[in-house]
């Protein structure tokens, strides 16, 4: 099918490109930015004025673990609307992505569906045990980009030494939540607001020693380790020296982590219960200074749907996560707003960085994704910056209603607003189509 | 805005006078609060009466607590002597439906079996709800039902009438 | 926002629940203090019973076992004329696996009026509050670490019977604060009634730095703690916390922070000795303090029926 992006902002941040401009899309791939052949006779046009035509997002983290049957099909939906047009999913699928079979099949199902790509991690033990390794090879062979161990943890340090060595033998890369598993069995972050509110604390420590212990590991193994979910200034700030000394380190951080601090826990909403947990004011500022320095990589969603029966419960029963691929791009474009960023440096953190996380991994499809290049493919969001939404349950199409950011709790007034998104050239959200937006 | 009509210390000379037809040396006065209760307690000095006056309040037994809430809690019942057996004289300022005479009552017998409970009131404004009656009343009149008629006590003791209107 | 209001509080001001002392205006602490004096003497009538909540239920839903705690509530309740009845839920429903909305929602079905609630986890009464029928009533009977607010209205009463005023003391809390629902409820009234000194006072292991963010002065040197207090408030220590690496031995512990006569003699000549209940004699407190001249502990158990019974006639009149 061929279409004609009209007349919008093109935004690109990997190469700078910030014009108003056509594209062109024919056979999945784009065929023209701004000098558009004359002969060109699109099967559909859409108008993009005043909205920004941006490279579709790259998210790298969102679960498809779900409430119910029929979750992948509800999921990949909600990320289409939410203008993700490539997403990595953890490996804590149930059951587990051990098996080559397991992730052919997922991504299969994915394929069938259109609407975003799907890059498994694979799982770094079999059954996410923690003791014995999986094999990496067909794993990656069948479509993994990486390994990791969910939030399960490694069983000791030599298992995660030896984890890490067989990996980096092949070059791939591994991906773990720095959380030491002694320390991590609290329902907030320690703190004045859990000490107040009488919930057990998360030292800051835990993160700090899971991220001493991994970038030794580093260090002597040169394995290439992707850290998960940063979520304190002291865990910046490691990261910040161990890229210093060269390490083949990257980082990322989440939507919640990026914009919620533990007072935002109130009334003790079990919709801020969150893994990392949410800690505080200084270690927001600090995740947003690494974000806007390149510190940390890249911004997740870190979608996780839950249902309402795990979590109307008391605020330390509840079940951690929260929805979020519906909200990636407003939470990039507020934080970049708020830090006084272009919207190409924002866009960057949610596109071109994502896509340089996962390096070779991406094989052939790692020159364009993530970007608006002539002859790459046609991966596309449309949005309107200007627009503003709220969110509430109706206006997601999520099976996970929960999230912080939800107008009752929060009342966060969400910039932008997907107007359409193509995956290979195909169109995979049209947001005149969909009965939530009014 | 005070009544000019009513005469708050006038009328108490007529209370005095009443009551002191009424009183046996065995008789207590127990005085409603607030209005009774300053109203008994001139009347226990002035009569130079033998028993310690009492002070009793309505508000654990009213019937408007499902609409109203607890309210004031300034309000306390205080009871120095043995209620079994007692001859009590309540007396209040103005009774009008009765229903404060009937929780005050429920509460007097909370604390025992008095011999016998009788009512002096300054002004008997009329509107009863329930069957009770003062033995004494200085004063019979009618008022609008939206104007709320309560006694006041200056600091040096005398007594005036406040009139509210209620909406 | 929905979410943002205090939702002890209607639109009015006015107490619809009581969950957390936290966030109480000192007027509403005032007044629950000013009622309970009226109850007390209540309890000294020959008919032990005033008729304001007659014709109500009161619910006492206890997921953690207490019969003390449920004793006094259940005697609260029925001096106010409430029909009580006591669901041991720990042995029932939730252990069947039905949810927490689920056990609130068959209740409310059953036409209950108030719900009296004590649950392990901190926030459970939040999310009851926020999902019970709209003319329902909370009351937090304790949860978790977070909240025990009518233990903390009651330790005020206690402080206000024998100190008349609340300006000029210095209040000590001693023991397991870091696990405590009492202190903290304790702390929260504590600096809402305007007390100038409070100090906690306990091991690092069960007194943590952060504590100061509310208030309090944090001391880990027990004469330091005691030194000219007027009023010193024990808590209980549990036995969870040797085994939890807190703390090395019941022994260890009473030589640091026991409550001994030596100790006491460092306070103020009149100060009095509180503790929430039950006693560990010999673990937090010595036996001849626990039933000496200064120790007030039972008195605190009278005044806590009629604060209670001044929480729950309060709430019942107020409309949500």
């Amino acid at each position: 099918m061929k279409i004609l992006i009209r007349n919008g902002r093109v935004i690109d941040p990997a190469s700078g490109r910030d014009e108003t401009a056509d594209v062109a899309i024919a056979a999945g791939r784009i065929v023209a930015i701004g000098q558009v052949p004359a002969d060109f006779t699109p099967d559909r046009t859409i108008a993009a004025d005043g909205c920004v035509v941006a490279p579709g997002l790259v998210d790298l983290a969102a679960r498809l673990k779900e409430p119910g049957p029929g979750a992948l099909e509800s999921e990949l939906a909600a990320a289409a609307a939410g203008g993700v047009t490539s997403l990595v999913c953890p490996p804590d699928t149930d059951p587990p992505l051990d098996e080559p079979g397991l992730v052919d099949m997922l991504k299969f199902r994915a394929r069938k569906l259109s609407r975003c790509r799907l890059f498994p991690l694979g799982a770094l033990t079999q059954r996410l045990a923690g003791v014995e390794l999986t094999e990496m090879i067909d794993l990656t062979a069948a479509g993994c980009v990486g390994f990791s161990q969910g939030e399960h943890p490694v069983k000791d340090n030599l298992t995660l030494m030896r984890a890490m060595q067989y990996a980096s033998t092949h070059g791939y890369a591994v991906w773990l939540r720095p959380q030491d598993p002694s320390l991590s069995g609290g329902v907030a972050a320690s703190g004045a607001v859990a000490t107040r509110l009488g919930l057990s604390g998360v030292p800051v420590a835990s993160e700090t020693i899971a991220l001493h212990t991994i970038i030794e590991l580093v260090r002597q193994t040169g394995t290439r380790v992707h850290l998960c979910r940063l979520s304190s200034a002291a865990g910046v700030e490691l990261v910040r020296r161990a890229k210093a000394e060269g390490l083949p380190v990257t980082a990322d951080v989440s939507i919640n982590s990026l914009h919620l601090t533990d007072i935002d826990i109130g009334y003790f909403n079990a919709d801020m219960r969150l893994t990392p947990p949410l800690r505080q004011g200084k270690d927001r500022d600090a995740l947003r200074a690494g974000l806007a320095d390149g510190t940390i990589d890249a911004l997740v969603s870190d979608h996780t749907p839950i249902g309402n029966d795990d979590k109307m419960l008391p605020f330390g029963e509840a079940v951690p996560g929260a929805t979020g691929l519906e909200l990636l791009l407003s939470l990039a474009l507020k934080w970049g707003n708020e830090s006084r960023l272009s919207l190409a440096q924002a866009l960057a953190r949610v596109t071109s960085e994502p896509v340089r996380v996962l390096g070779e991994a991406l094989g052939s499809l790692g020159q364009s994704a993530g970007r608006l290049v002539e002859g790459g493919v046609a991966d596309i969001c449309v949005f309107d910056a200007a627009a503003e939404w709220q969110v509430t349950p109706d206006t997601l199409r999520s099976a996970g209603k929960h999230t912080p950011f939800d107008a009752a709790s929060s009342g966060t007034r969400m910039p932008g607003r997907v107007r359409h998104t193509l995956v290979a050239g195909t169109l995979a959200y049209s947001a005149s189509s969909d009965p939530t937006t009014s | 805005m005070t009544n000019l009509l009513l005469d708050a210390e006038q009328l108490y000379g007529e209370l005095r006078a009443g009551v002191g037809r009424l009183m046996t040396p065995e008789t207590i006065l127990v005085g409603i609060w607030s209005g009774g209760a300053w109203l008994a307690q001139r009347l226990n000095a002035d009569l130079k009466a033998q028993r310690p006056v009492g002070t009793i309040s309505s508000t654990l037994h009213r019937d408007d607590f499902g609409e109203r809430g607890l309210g004031a809690v300034e309000a306390t019942t205080s009871l120095p002597f043995e209620i079994d057996g007692a001859r009590i004289l309540l007396i209040d300022d103005v009774v009008a439906s009765g229903r404060t005479i009937r929780a005050v009552v429920n509460e007097l017998f909370d604390y025992g079996r008095p011999a016998s409970v009788e009512l002096a009131v300054l002004v008997d404004r009329g509107g009863r709800e329930l069957p009770i009656a003062p033995v004494f009343a200085a004063a019979k009149l009618t008022l609008p039902a939206n104007q709320r008629l309560s006694l006041a006590r200056e600091s040096d003791g005398r007594f005036t009438f406040a009139v509210k209107e209620t909406t | 926002m929905l979410a943002r209001r205090n939702p002890q509080l209607n639109a009015h001001g006015e107490l619809i629940h009581l969950l957390s002392i936290e966030g109480l205006p000192r007027a509403i602490l005032t007044q629950i203090l000013d009622t309970a004096g009226t109850f007390l003497s209540v309890n000294d009538r020959d008919v032990k019973k005033v008729p304001l909540l007659r014709g109500k239920s009161v619910f006492n839903l206890f997921f953690e076992n207490s019969t003390r705690t449920r004793t006094t509530f259940e005697i609260a309740a029925k001096r106010l004329s409430a029909d009580v009845i006591n669901l041991d839920i720990a042995k029932s429903s939730a252990s069947k696996g039905e949810s927490l909305l689920d056990t609130i929602a068959n209740l409310s079905a059953m036409h209950a009026d108030m719900f009296v609630v004590r649950h392990s986890e901190s926030g459970a009464p939040y999310l009851i509050a926020r999902h019970c029928a709209p003319h329902v009533h909370v009351v937090n009977a304790g949860d978790g670490r977070h909240a025990h607010p009518t233990q903390g209205l009651l330790d005020m009463y206690t402080i206000r019977h024998y100190k008349k005023s609340f300006n000029e003391l210095t209040v000590a809390i001693v023991g397991d604060i870091v696990h405590s629902r009492v202190a903290r409820s304790d702390i929260h009234a504590l600096t809402t009634l305007g007390v100038p000194e409070i100090r906690a006072v306990g091991p690092k292991t069960l007194v943590p730095g952060d504590l100061r963010e509310m208030g309090v002065r944090v001391c880990h040197d027990m004469a330091e703690g005691v030194k000219d207090a007027d009023v010193i408030i024990m808590l209980r220590l549990q036995n969870e916390r040797m085994s939890g690496a807190m703390l090395p031995s019941a022994g260890e512990y009473f030589k640091s922070y026991g409550l001994t006569e030596d100790m006491l003699a460092l306070a103020r000549p009149d100060a009095i000795v509180m503790h929430p209940g039950p006693i560990n004699r010999g673990v937090e407190i010595d036996s001849r303090v626990a039933d000496g001249s200064h120790s007030v502990i039972l008195p605190q158990v009278t005044f806590g029926i009629a604060v209670r019974m001044a929480v729950m006639s309060i709430l019942a009149g107020n409309d949500a």
